[in-house]
């Protein structure tokens, strides 16, 4: 479904991506591990064409992403919920909600993402979405995703600084989601969450793909593990 | 005779009705202006060179083909917008990665440009623009007389930038210029084209501009300069609103415009300069303006 080869990309002066490899297949949930600064987030952003300059390729579906703008990315069916979430202040719960565009059919409606994220339905009158709290904007971010139709979703740390009881609930919609079909690239830095969610793990080290786990593989592979992400 | 507080009742109101007036251009081009810095953040110096372009444009489709009033207050706009995709398509989306004040300076030289072009094939004397007849004549309101066509322009005023408020803060096409104004790349990441968006945002602006040039052409003479006379009031008016703010360009057009009326009733030399005293006193006070966010 999306095959990364080569991918290379810059901020400025600086290279933070040196040829990245990786495959996401049809229906997989898949995780990008790795420490801070290894390029996880920045080769989300690179898929989506929100970086100043890559190269390299995307292939989503066989066709090549490399070279579009990002709504023409989007529009192939690739959608993004950021590391910062991307919750805009000025628009209400409900418009942040409806936001983005369908590119494809068989999004999620209003009332199921209403029923996997049930505070949403309490808040959806709230003016500003920004006034939600941290795991409400988090479930906020996943839910307007879901309604595009995209079938192909990049979720980056979508449990960072979140309770425990919240984790729970974006593992739940993780698991959820992928039996309906949805492909989910996941960043993540807590790998005992990945572990709960993920089929896949490709380790990131220095802007390049170290390392694929399987996930029934993790448990034997810690060792390993604990030296690539240094806990 | 009605006397409030000593003044004669009709002369009060009639300066008040001036400055209703006045305050409707100054809300409309500062309404234009808000929204084309939301989202281009770009101070758009053309902005009065655009307003005169209506009138003109309003001017010449009367007299060069016939077609009147009514159908210029929609055509005039349609080719004015038309004018500004272009300018935005050509120039000014060249600025975007730099400094404001580089789209200040283009804007500023590109409302010269236009203003001499004008000049140079009507001259500068003005001509007149006739008040079409369904409009002419005058109300008796009981306590003043009441130029049909200037309620009109008060009226029409009003519902446009009720509408613009409306399509910007209630509908879903106002929610993504919104959205786009806050963070345009994620926006652009949800799959909308937020160039194409910038571009029509600017050809809104440009819009509401020309319109305000057609309301203003049979009340002012059209002449190249009226767009410079109007914009250095309106850019206080932006500035005392809040940059950007959307109501507050409206509400602070529209108040301005009665403050004036009134200094002219009650102190008639201050009346040129109430506005900056006013702009002033709100920027000692509140420098983000009367209805500007926090940075």
């Amino acid at each position: 479904m999306l095959e990364v080869k080569g991918l290379n990309a810059w901020y400025g002066e600086s290279h933070i991506l040196h040829g990245v490899d990786f495959e996401v297949r049809e229906g997989e949930v898949v995780t990008l591990l790795g420490r801070n600064g290894a390029g996880k987030t920045t080769t989300m952003k690179s898929i989506m064409g929100l970086v100043p300059r890559r190269e390299g390729s995307v292939k989503f579906r066989g066709n090549e992403m490399v070279g579009l703008m990002p709504n023409q990315i989007a529009r192939a069916g690739i959608a993004i919920c950021p590391e910062e979430r991307g919750i805009f202040g000025s628009l209400s719960v409900t418009e942040n909600l409806m936001l983005p565009p369908i590119v494809a059919p068989g999004g999620l409606t209003v009332e199921e993402i209403y029923t996997l994220f049930p505070n949403l339905r309490e808040r959806a009158k709230t003016a500003h979405g920004t006034k939600l709290s941290g795991g409400e904007q988090q479930m906020l971010a996943i839910g307007r995703i879901l309604r595009t139709g995209a079938k192909m979703l990049l979720l980056d740390e979508p449990t960072e600084g979140l309770a425990p009881v919240i984790v729970q609930q974006i593992g739940r919609t993780i698991r959820e989601i992928k039996n309906r079909g949805f492909t989910v690239l996941l960043v993540e830095q807590n790998f005992r969450f990945a572990a709960t969610v993920a089929d896949r793990h490709y380790v990131m080290e220095h802007g390049k793909i170290v390392d694929m786990i399987p996930n029934h593989l993790l448990e034997t592979s810690m060792d390993k593990l604990h030296e690539y992400l240094g806990v | 005779m009605i006397m409030i507080f000593g003044i004669p009742g009709p002369l009060l109101f009639g300066q008040l009705l001036l400055g209703l007036i006045n305050g409707a251009f100054y809300a409309m081009l500062s309404l234009g202006l808000a929204v084309i810095f939301g989202m281009l953040n770009i101070i758009n110096f053309a902005h009065g060179a655009l307003f005169m372009m209506g009138a003109f444009v309003s001017w010449i489709l009367l007299n060069y083909l016939g077609i009147g009033y009514f159908p210029a207050l929609i055509l005039s706009p349609l080719l004015v917008g038309i004018f500004g995709i272009v300018l935005e398509k050509t120039v000014i989306s060249r600025l975007y990665k730099l400094d404001h004040l580089y789209g200040l300076l283009l804007t500023f030289g590109l409302s010269l440009v236009i203003e001499g072009l004008f000049r140079n094939a009507y001259g500068s004397s003005g001509m007149p623009y006739r008040i079409p007849d369904m409009l002419s004549g005058a109300t008796n309101l009981g306590f003043m007389y009441m130029p049909n066509y200037r309620g009109w322009v008060v009226l029409a005023a009003l519902t446009v930038c009720i509408a613009t408020w409306a399509i910007i803060e209630k509908t879903s096409l106002g929610a993504t210029l919104r959205a786009a104004t806050e963070n345009a790349p994620m926006v652009q990441a949800f799959g909308v084209n937020v160039p194409r968006l910038i571009t029509l945002t600017y050809a809104g602006g440009v819009a509401l501009a020309a319109f305000a040039g057609v309301l203003a052409a049979p009340i002012y003479s059209v002449n190249p300069n009226m767009g410079s006379n109007f914009i250095n009031t309106v850019f206080a008016v932006v500035v005392i609103g809040g940059m950007g703010s959307i109501m507050g360009s409206i509400v602070t057009g529209f108040g301005l415009g009665v403050v004036e009326g009134l200094t002219k009733v009650f102190y008639p030399q201050a009346s040129a300069t109430v506005v900056f005293l006013v702009m002033v006193i709100v920027l000692l006070v509140r420098p983000r303006g009367l209805f500007g966010k926090a940075a």
